[in-house]
């Protein structure tokens, strides 16, 4: 359970919001209306006020790091810190259980990084936190670069993740893809988060 | 200590080397004999006051004006520093994180200079002090603001590198290893080919100024090897305080990269 009481920042209007374990959350809503600053902030990687509690743990009773490998972001644009794509991953050999999949052929764990287009980079930095194993995923437009097909395959690695009991919180501007993946659908409108109404 | 001493016409002759510089400069429309001439001008005057300056601290011993003399140097270093950087802090640590560490930097080897190699009577004698801290701080001033340039440069151009990594739960220090070298590669390069290119390429500024003025070179050398080593240790010093300080700066409790508080120029 992930329970947001009146979390706030810079342009967001206080928000509060209970997921439930396994339910997986859509926000949609114009650019530069704080979709993106609202998962930021669940992640707690901008300064932010209110309370964020993980299983009735509230995020500043543990260390910053612990939490964030509890509750993961993932950004729209993926960051590579190293040449080797195996070598941003904590467990290459999980994820390479999930490769194929998401429509990988081929090692591309020994790839070096700039190889990859950016629909490869997105999946793999999907990949990347998702064989943390973290409880909540926070994913950022997590599909912008991907055809059908890759869509396909990366939604439906992530529905087995919520029937694992994994919560999701994703930012999308597809509204049919909102409707596949959530229970609950949200608005983000100059940075207050309302109820979508359908 | 025999030495030719310098007549005002002698500096006079050397300066007309620049006016061919601007005369150059001036057919080739280049633009930069204005600001030649600016430059040379502010030399001339700024050493021109600085050697009445050192001449009266000298003349006095005063413990109370070698200090002031001191920080007011370091003052400057600090303002030299902050000017040099693309990217700084806002707010007190644009200025104060060169000024502390090179104040820490520069004034923990000139001490252990003062007390150790050079047996000065009083200790705190300007004639000695004054030059060594010059020298240290003039290059550990170069040093810091390349190092704090580089930092701040590369957080903010790899924003995206540093926060996938805390997003994935790498502490900070870790998620910034890759700015953090490269900071304080930038830092000690000068130090670094100034000591292995030291006697092949060139010979340094003060060694050639020893020798010009009569000294033995064997003792001249010896005078050259120690300043370099108090110059590199000086500056390494200096460019791990300041990176150590604007790491910290960069980031808060809860392991944010707090790119918010830089600002630019």
């Amino acid at each position: 359970m992930l329970s947001i009481e009146r979390l706030s920042r810079a342009i967001l209007q206080p928000i509060t919001l209970a997921v439930t374990d396994g339910c997986c959350v859509a926000v949609h809503g114009t650019s530069g209306s704080g979709k993106s600053l609202f998962l930021r902030a669940v992640a707690d990687l901008d300064p932010s006020t209110g309370e964020v509690r993980l299983d009735d743990v509230s995020r500043e009773d543990m260390p910053a790091s612990d939490w964030r490998r509890r509750v993961t972001y993932v950004a729209a644009d993926s960051g590579w810190w190293t040449e080797r794509v195996g070598d941003h991953f904590e467990a290459p050999d999980i994820a390479a259980g999930y490769l194929v999949r998401l429509g990988f052929h081929g090692n591309v764990m020994s790839w070096p990084v700039s190889r990859l287009s950016t629909g490869e980079r997105q999946r793999l930095a999907l990949l990347r936190a998702m064989v943390q194993n973290p409880r909540v995923l926070l994913l950022d437009e997590p599909t912008s670069a991907l055809d059908p097909e890759a869509t396909a395959k990366v939604e439906s690695v992530l529905h087995e993740k919520t029937a694992a009991g994994v919560i999701i919180i994703m930012v999308t501007h597809d509204a049919a893809q909102a409707k596949r993946m959530s229970e609950q659908r949200y608005v983000m409108d100059k940075g207050s988060l309302q109820e979508a109404s359908q | 200590m025999n030495y030719i001493a310098l007549s005002h016409w002698d500096i006079a002759l050397a300066a007309t080397l620049l006016s061919i510089n601007a005369g150059l400069s001036v057919y080739y429309k280049l633009g930069t004999a204005r600001r030649l001439l600016v430059a040379a001008l502010r030399m001339v005057v700024q050493l021109t006051l600085v050697g009445l300056v050192l001449k009266a601290l000298f003349a006095t011993v005063s413990p109370w004006l070698t200090l002031l003399a001191a920080l007011v140097m370091v003052g400057f270093a600090g303002r030299e520093a902050m000017a040099r950087q693309d990217r700084s802090f806002a707010g007190f640590w644009s200025y104060g994180l060169g000024t502390i560490s090179m104040l820490m930097a520069a004034g923990v080897v000139t001490l252990f200079a003062l007390g150790t190699q050079f047996h000065a009577e009083p200790w705190y004698d300007p004639r000695y002090a004054i030059p060594i801290l010059g020298m240290i701080l003039g290059n550990t001033m170069t040093g810091v603001s390349l190092a704090i340039d580089r930092l701040l440069s590369e957080a903010d151009s790899g924003r995206a590198r540093i926060e996938a990594r805390l997003a994935l739960g790498h502490p900070f220090r870790q998620a910034m290893q890759e700015p953090l070298k490269s900071a304080m590669r930038a830092g000690l390069i000068p130090t670094v080919n100034g000591m292995a290119a030291a006697g092949l390429v060139s010979l340094p500024g003060m060694m050639t100024g020893q020798i010009l003025a009569g000294v033995d070179p064997v003792q001249a050398v010896k005078y050259q090897l120690l300043v370099m080593f108090l110059i590199a240790g000086g500056t390494a010093l200096g460019v791990f305080c300041s990176v150590m300080i604007a790491l910290r700066r960069l980031t808060d409790p809860r392991q944010r990269l707090r790119l918010d508080r830089l600002q630019l120029p």
